[in-house]
């Protein structure tokens, strides 16, 4: 490992992260890297850990221990005198500032619009002037399919609509890692592909780092590179999808990958 | 007679200038209650050490104590202690700080039905606290909060006639005067309990108009 945390060209590199609340320890000392551009899915068993991982790298929660690493830089530590200390404030919300979250609940500003929820942090954090922030706002839309619905207010929006916007919120402060946490659980089953549609679209058409947990089988096999079957706070097993959903090596990803199917 | 239309038209003006000086004190006194009972509950939440505690100790007081205390305390202690206002403006400062320590609850209670969510977005984007309190939670608890706010301006304009025991003439207060004139009290007082009754009641109407409206809205 001491090797690997002096490889600066992983995305985000998680050493010995333990996380707990309480006496539920949660994740156990997860050691994973992820590449710039790199697509990864986490799969398995609710209450493995997988939805924490995307929480400790938004910072919306802390490790216990361990480090977590953005690019070049410690998400909630930083090196002083050679010695990693907790970092301060400014530190936390320049790292952040490459991460964006999609959120199961949308968790869209109900008092904007929908072009008010898009131009907010790029005018407020990046110090786009409005204009500038309206017209990436104008051209997230039409990406996600939705150009017609700007001066619409969330709650005239479906629940779909909701999620393609908070897509289009999250892609408009420009990170280099987008996080999807379970983004279509909450979505009435017809409204599931048209947001997996404008994910693939985004996948495909740039160079984001995506993490993403999901119970999607087919989506986790269309847009990742790598699959990681996560359980009891562990990597069991990982590989490129086509191998992990059809030849997997570990049993516990073989019982996981039949209750999913079986559950369809 | 009972009753003496000539004598109750004759101290209509001045009762008129009494109701006038209870609805100055009362939406002055609402300004400071709403403005310092938000500081309040800010300043709780956000768990400054010491300042947050200190915040923490004078509501409780405020609430434990009875007003009229508090009002004979600003009016005859402070100015042992050099700080000197008229008595209306203490009056409203008296009324703004007692019913701060209530409207602070409620903004409390407001903000934390704003859904965690909400917040979590907020970091997610980076936003400033700044914003995060202008932008977001603010306009989404303050709304919920308007109809408990709203009574409680209601229930300081009943409270106003205490004032009266730091010799401001509000309606109450110039209806005894009136009578002790001429020894002649059912036409001053019946007058002023019926002034109460036209604002306090379709006043109680727009706050519950205000509530159902709220309570649409989620």
């Amino acid at each position: 490992m001491a090797e690997a945390s002096r490889n600066r060209t992983e995305m985000i590199v998680f050493e010995k992260v333990v996380k707990q609340f309480g006496d539920n320890v949660v994740l156990r000392e997860l050691d994973f890297a992820v590449k710039p551009g790199e697509h990864v899915t986490l799969i398995g068993p609710s209450g493995s850990g997988k939805t924490t991982i995307l929480r400790l790298l938004m910072t919306l929660e802390r490790a216990n221990s361990g480090t977590i690493r953005v690019g070049d830089d410690y998400l909630t530590h930083m090196e002083r005198k050679g010695k990693l200390v907790p970092c301060d404030e400014k530190h936390l919300r320049k790292v952040r500032r490459r991460i964006g979250m999609v959120f199961q609940q949308f968790n869209l500003f109900p008092n904007m619009t929908v072009t008010g929820n898009l131009i907010e942090a790029p005018v407020r954090v990046l110090g786009l002037s409005k204009d500038e922030a309206v017209e990436r706002a104008r051209g997230l839309l039409e990406l996600v399919g939705l150009g017609e619905k700007a001066d619409a207010h969330p709650s005239q929006l479906s629940g779909g609509q909701q999620q393609r916007v908070a897509i289009a919120r999250a892609l408009a402060m420009q990170p280099d890692v987008l996080l999807l946490d379970e983004v279509t659980s909450a979505l009435d089953p017809e409204l599931v592909a048209g947001v997996l549609n404008v994910l693939k679209d985004i996948a495909k058409s740039t160079d984001i780092t995506m993490l993403c947990v999901t119970h999607e089988m087919g989506f986790a096999r269309d847009v990742s590179d790598r699959v990681l079957m996560f359980d009891q706070g562990q990597v069991v097993e990982e590989a490129p999808p086509e191998k992990l959903f059809t030849d997997p090596d570990q049993q516990r990803t073989r019982d996981f990958l039949r209750a999913v199917l079986e559950r369809k | 007679m009972l009753w003496d239309w000539d004598y109750a038209i004759e101290i209509l003006p001045e009762l008129l200038r009494g109701l006038v000086l209870t609805v100055q004190a009362t939406l002055l006194g609402s300004a400071v209650a709403y403005l310092l009972g938000l500081v309040f509950a800010l300043v709780r939440r956000s768990r400054i050490p010491v300042l947050s505690q200190a915040i923490w100790l004078l509501v409780e007081f405020v609430r434990s104590t009875p007003l009229l205390v508090q009002l004979f305390f600003l009016f005859f202690v402070l100015p042992d202690l050099g700080i000197r206002f008229d008595a209306f403006t203490t009056g409203v400062i008296g009324l703004g700080l007692h019913y701060a320590c209530y409207t602070a609850e409620a903004y409390r209670a407001g903000i934390e039905a704003v859904p965690k969510g909400q917040w979590e977005a907020c970091t997610a984007l980076n936003l400033p606290p700044y914003r995060v309190w202008t932008g977001v939670i603010l306009p989404q608890a303050v709304p919920r909060v308007l109809p408990a706010l709203g009574n409680y301006m209601i229930s300081m304009f009943k409270e106003t006639p205490l004032l009266l025991a730091i010799s401001v003439l509000e309606l109450v207060g110039a209806a005894r005067e009136a009578g002790s004139d001429t020894f002649r009290y059912t036409e001053p007082f019946t007058l002023a309990g019926i002034f109460f009754l036209l604002v306090s009641y379709p006043a109680g109407v727009l706050v519950r108009r205000l509530e159902r409206r709220v309570g649409f809205a989620h």
